[in-house]
């Protein structure tokens, strides 16, 4: 009775049957989309209570993506801040350098069951557009990412990554060409040629049942890393931190903590040049609830509700929607939602690879970022745990820029 | 009665078909809308779809897409469209105008009070790309109370069951999407039409309109047999880009295209009617 009171809400019972978190979730897609998705939630949930689909899922996550990730106490750095002790879920350690892998490894499993021969992405910083070129490289797939033309120009490397993949990265040259129009032209091939292929959304946004499927196939973060701390300390962590664009990575590690009631959980958004320029892609922290690519969820969204363009020195974070679940649990007040500006997440970045031998991705760099704020708050028996969801290599050109410097 | 209604049955007693352009508001310049739309009507469209412009069509294909963008770029919002429904509506007071855009912009406004505006600037029917029956019940309660029909999407791929369902929500006319795709893809195939078509009627009385790949007057003609509404958007739209810089021959020349698929549609539902 007392753990009810506590604890109000059962996590792990959302979204309802439809896809809902509260008010935010559903399937909000024209009358051309309803039936693959129906279609999609049944082999989803057929597979998803299948021992044989989770044995070959585990084993591919043993053997392809290399799990478990390592818990890393980052002693030197946590004694530099001088606070709590400071862990690091190495998902920058994954097959493709991130926690993207994850996601896709699952959905491509799920793709092949069902029948479909051709993968389709969207891809923003292009990290997503790896792994799914990954994933179609070793199924024999054909694979199609979306990408929007600025985007493919600001991430050379990972458009050829995906090219020598087997891929064919189609640029997307409507609207602000990025990342949301990537996946308004991915919706549109999708609908187009429903019968044999597969999208795969990289966040944990979109239709039902997207937000869920990409949740429970990113929670295996924060699974793997309920169990470390329980080895190391005996106990859950005090603190999560983690970097939210679309929230894939937050909330795979959240997820499992989410019943913790005494865990404190931050999200941290890109703050950009910061909240009060309007150059940033903090949704949560200065978005109202609206709809866009098929769910309810806060956006960035002029006052007429037209989606207005976003900026992050991360790619990775340069979205103007996020994850209905994120979108309830700040509503809820069950986790909070800070923004980090691109300034500090630079020296976030640089803060780390100097006191760990850690290069980090700008995206993670920004829960980092974060973490050094908190850390020094709180006491050196007292313990965070923050997703490294990426390491740093794609971003060196970037970093390098911006500091000045020519590669 | 609302207007669609009306006109409906104004058509089913002269035996012959709804035609419905569409444009985009705002599209290629906000001051060439309502006389295009009056241009329309004297070429003989029965009811107007105008496209509320987004910034994220998702539905559409590239043709409304860039429509939406250089209307947007052009200041264009939905309080302005209402603006151009209700100059329209000075001057035509019969013929039913249908919005067709996406929810977002609507949400922003708030449910109620759109379906006031609406209502108040002279809009029968809204069809919004993005919000299917299941998440529909707040804004079908508040568009019936304001007198505005919910318009609603039907596809290739919809079950007997969602058909039915949906017949159920929608009022004015349900809108079949005759191809899988988006807006403006390849030209539709009119037997498959035909087939669906039959199978819907027997889910409801609503009269049936095609959508999504009409281009030209035959196949305008040869959906007329099988519907009781075609409506063609993307390749006006198209034509009205191209001919933007000089008005007057675009509204002559889209026009144009509106009296031949009229006359199309017209001698093929007379012909029908000859043969039985």
């Amino acid at each position: 009775m007392k753990a009810a009171l506590r604890n109000p809400v059962d996590f792990s019972q959302f979204p309802d049957s439809s896809g809902h978190f509260g008010r935010y979730g559903g399937r909000f897609v024209a009358e051309t989309l309803m039936e693959a998705l129906h279609e999609l939630n049944e082999a989803w949930r057929d597979c998803r209570g299948d021992p044989e689909f989770l044995a070959e899922l585990d084993d591919d996550l043993a053997h392809y993506v290399g799990r478990p990730s390592p818990l890393y106490y980052a002693e030197r750095w946590s004694r530099q801040l001088g606070g709590a002790r400071i862990y690091l879920k190495r998902e920058d350690l994954n097959h493709t350098g991130a926690h993207k892998i994850n996601n896709t490894v699952g959905q491509a499993l799920l793709a092949k069951r069902m029948g479909k021969t051709r993968l389709i992405a969207e891809t923003g910083a292009g990290q997503h557009g790896v792994a799914s070129a990954t994933v179609a490289a070793r199924l024999g797939m054909e694979c199609v990412v979306y990408m929007g033309a600025e985007d493919i120009q600001r991430q050379a490397l990972n458009v050829y990554r995906m090219r020598l993949l087997g891929a064919t990265v189609h640029p997307v040259t409507s609207g602000s060409r990025t990342l949301k129009d990537a996946l308004n032209e991915a919706l549109r091939d999708w609908v187009a040629n429903v019968d044999n292929t597969f999208y795969m959304i990289g966040t944990v946004a979109g239709p039902h049942p997207y937000p869920l499927m990409v949740r429970e196939f990113q929670a295996v973060i924060g699974r793997e890393a309920r169990e470390q701390m329980l080895a190391e300390r005996n106990a859950p962590p005090d603190a999560l931190v983690a970097c939210v664009g679309g929230g894939s990575n937050a909330i795979g590690l959240f997820h499992p903590f989410l019943n913790d009631a005494e865990v404190a959980i931050y999200g941290v958004e890109a703050a950009g040049s910061g909240i009060d320029t309007g150059r940033h892609a903090a949704t949560l922290c200065a978005g109202q609830p609206g709809v866009l690519h098929g769910n309810r969820t806060y956006l960035l969204n002029d006052e007429h509700g037209q989606i207005i363009e976003t900026h992050s020195v991360s790619a990775g974070l340069d979205y103007p929607g996020v994850g209905p679940e994120h979108a309830w649990l700040k509503d809820i007040g069950r986790v909070q939602y800070v923004a980090i500006t691109d300034a500090e997440a630079l020296r976030g970045f640089h803060d780390l690879t100097r006191a760990e031998g850690i290069i980090p991705a700008l995206e993670s760099s920004h829960a980092l970022a974060y973490v050094t704020k908190l850390a020094p708050t709180m006491r050196p028996d007292q313990s965070i745990v923050v997703n490294l969801s990426g390491r740093g290599d794609k971003d060196i050109y970037t970093v390098a820029a911006l500091e000045g410097i020519q590669l | 009665m609302n207007r669609i209604t009306h006109r409906f049955q104004e058509l089913r007693r002269a035996g012959r078909k709804a035609l419905i352009p569409y444009i985009t508001a705002g599209d290629p310049r906000p001051e060439l809308t309502v006389p295009m739309l009056h241009a329309l009507v004297a070429a003989g469209a029965d009811i107007i779809e105008l496209g509320v412009p987004f910034s994220d069509p998702m539905a559409d294909g590239p043709v409304i897409q860039k429509a939406c963008e250089r209307a947007l770029a052009q200041g264009m919002t939905p309080r302005r469209v209402l603006e151009l429904v209700r100059e329209f509506r000075r001057t035509d007071r019969e013929t039913p105008l249908v919005l067709m855009g996406y929810l977002n912009p609507i949400e922003r406004m708030g449910h109620a009070a759109f379906a006031a505006a609406a209502r108040d600037a002279g809009v029968d029917g809204v069809l919004t790309v993005d919000l299917p029956p299941e998440e529909a019940a707040e804004p079908i309660k508040l568009m019936n109370a304001a007198g505005i029909a919910p318009i609603f999407l039907v596809a290739p791929t919809s079950s007997v069951e969602r058909i039915r369902h949906t017949a159920q929500l929608a009022q004015g006319y349900l809108y079949y999407v005759s191809l899988k795709g988006v807006t403006g893809s390849a030209a539709l195939n009119v037997a498959e039409v035909a087939e669906k078509l039959a199978a819907i009627r027997a889910c409801t009385d609503l009269p049936l309109g095609v959508g999504f790949g009409i281009k030209d007057p035959p196949t305008a003609a040869a959906v007329a047999r099988v519907a009781d509404a075609v409506v063609v958007g993307s390749a006006l739209v198209a034509r009205m880009n191209e001919l933007a810089d000089d008005p007057e021959r675009m509204r002559r020349e889209v026009a144009g295209q509106i009296a031949a698929m009229r006359q199309a549609m017209d001698r093929a539902c007379m012909s029908a009617a000859l043969a039985d």
